[in-house]
């Protein structure tokens, strides 16, 4: 049966739960499988070095996606995103702990649906903000008929 | 002593301001497969099990989905034959300055999803950029706009990307 979240049931101001990964060379090697990112900087400390980081460092786009797993996690199967808008302003290095932020922050019936606009953000373990942004979904709501 | 590469006053060549507004080539990709979308919704999930809209069909269909769809962050683009060139810096080489690059950020703006059996066409064209220095040097921040399309013709998305080089 499929989770089904509702517009009612999501307030102004809630926060949603947190995706949380300890980054490190198994998930990026994975990440870089399925996106075909086998770029140095992403796999090689000497060439992370040679690029001004601290060492290899994770790929944005992973973060990315853990913000798209968030928003999933929160609101199930049945939302409807869209758009996601994320700015990388820090680096992930390796063994950084990244976390997602999710918080409500207006709610909007329109002709094109129930809408929910979210701030976004990925922090990692010193409490940096590295990757701003926001989103906007679309949910069922209970007046629509789909809450059968 | 300032090498020539940095004593560069811009970053910007003279193919960014003539690519500036002009759609490239169509990037068109291989069939999207049910397998491609699992091993992306395990990599991004890993270790966690992923949700099973990504993998199971039966589940699949009960949801308003009908069946099943990929992520919205799945990249149908990887795995060209022929291989890309490679960018940023690699072992042994030092990067001159411009060849160094950093993801942005982005913002996508959705509309149909990507299911198994779709081939997705990518068009792309260099929206504008601007210049600063930072911890980095001279940076380039450079703003390129994509859409992509299904074998329908149908919008899947829209996305505004920033790559920063340096």
């Amino acid at each position: 049966m499929t989770q089904r979240v509702f517009f009612e049931d999501i307030e102004v101001g809630a926060e949603g739960p947190t995706f949380s990964r300890k980054t490190d060379l198994m998930n990026w090697n994975r990440y870089a499988a399925v996106n075909d990112e086998f770029i140095y900087v992403h796999m090689d400390d000497d060439a992370g070095r040679a690029a001004g980081q601290a060492g290899a460092f994770g790929m944005g786009n992973l973060r990315w996606s853990y913000v798209f797993n968030a928003i999933r996690s929160w609101f199930g199967d049945e939302v409807e995103v869209r758009e996601v808008g994320l700015q990388f302003r820090a680096i992930n290095n390796k063994n950084d702990v990244l976390s997602t932020h999710l918080r409500v922050i207006e709610k909007v019936r329109e002709s094109s649906g129930n809408l929910l606009r979210l701030e976004v953000n990925v922090v990692n373990q010193n409490g940096e903000r590295t990757a701003p942004g926001h989103a906007l979904v679309a949910l069922p709501s209970r007046d629509d008929g789909a809450a059968g | 002593m300032a090498t020539q590469d940095e004593a560069l006053d811009t970053l910007v060549t003279p193919q960014i301001v003539a690519s500036k507004g002009v759609w490239g080539p169509d990037t068109v990709s291989y069939p999207v497969s049910q397998s491609d979308i699992r091993k992306w919704s395990i990599a991004v999930y890993w270790p966690e099990t992923p949700p099973r809209l990504f993998w199971d069909e039966a589940y699949a269909r009960t949801t308003r989905w009908d069946g099943i769809v990929a992520p919205e962050d799945f990249n149908p683009f990887g795995w060209p034959v022929a291989p890309p060139r490679l960018p940023g810096a690699q072992p042994g080489l030092r990067p001159r300055k411009g060849e160094n690059v950093l993801n942005g950020g982005q913002v996508d703006t959705f509309f149909t999803r990507i299911r198994p059996g779709d081939v997705i066409t990518e068009r792309a064209r260099v929206a504008d950029w601007d210049e600063r220095t930072g911890r980095l040097g001279l940076m380039l921040f450079l703003r390129h706009e994509s859409e992509w399309h299904n074998q329908l013709g149908e919008l899947v998305k829209r996305r505004m990307a920033t790559s920063i080089w340096y």
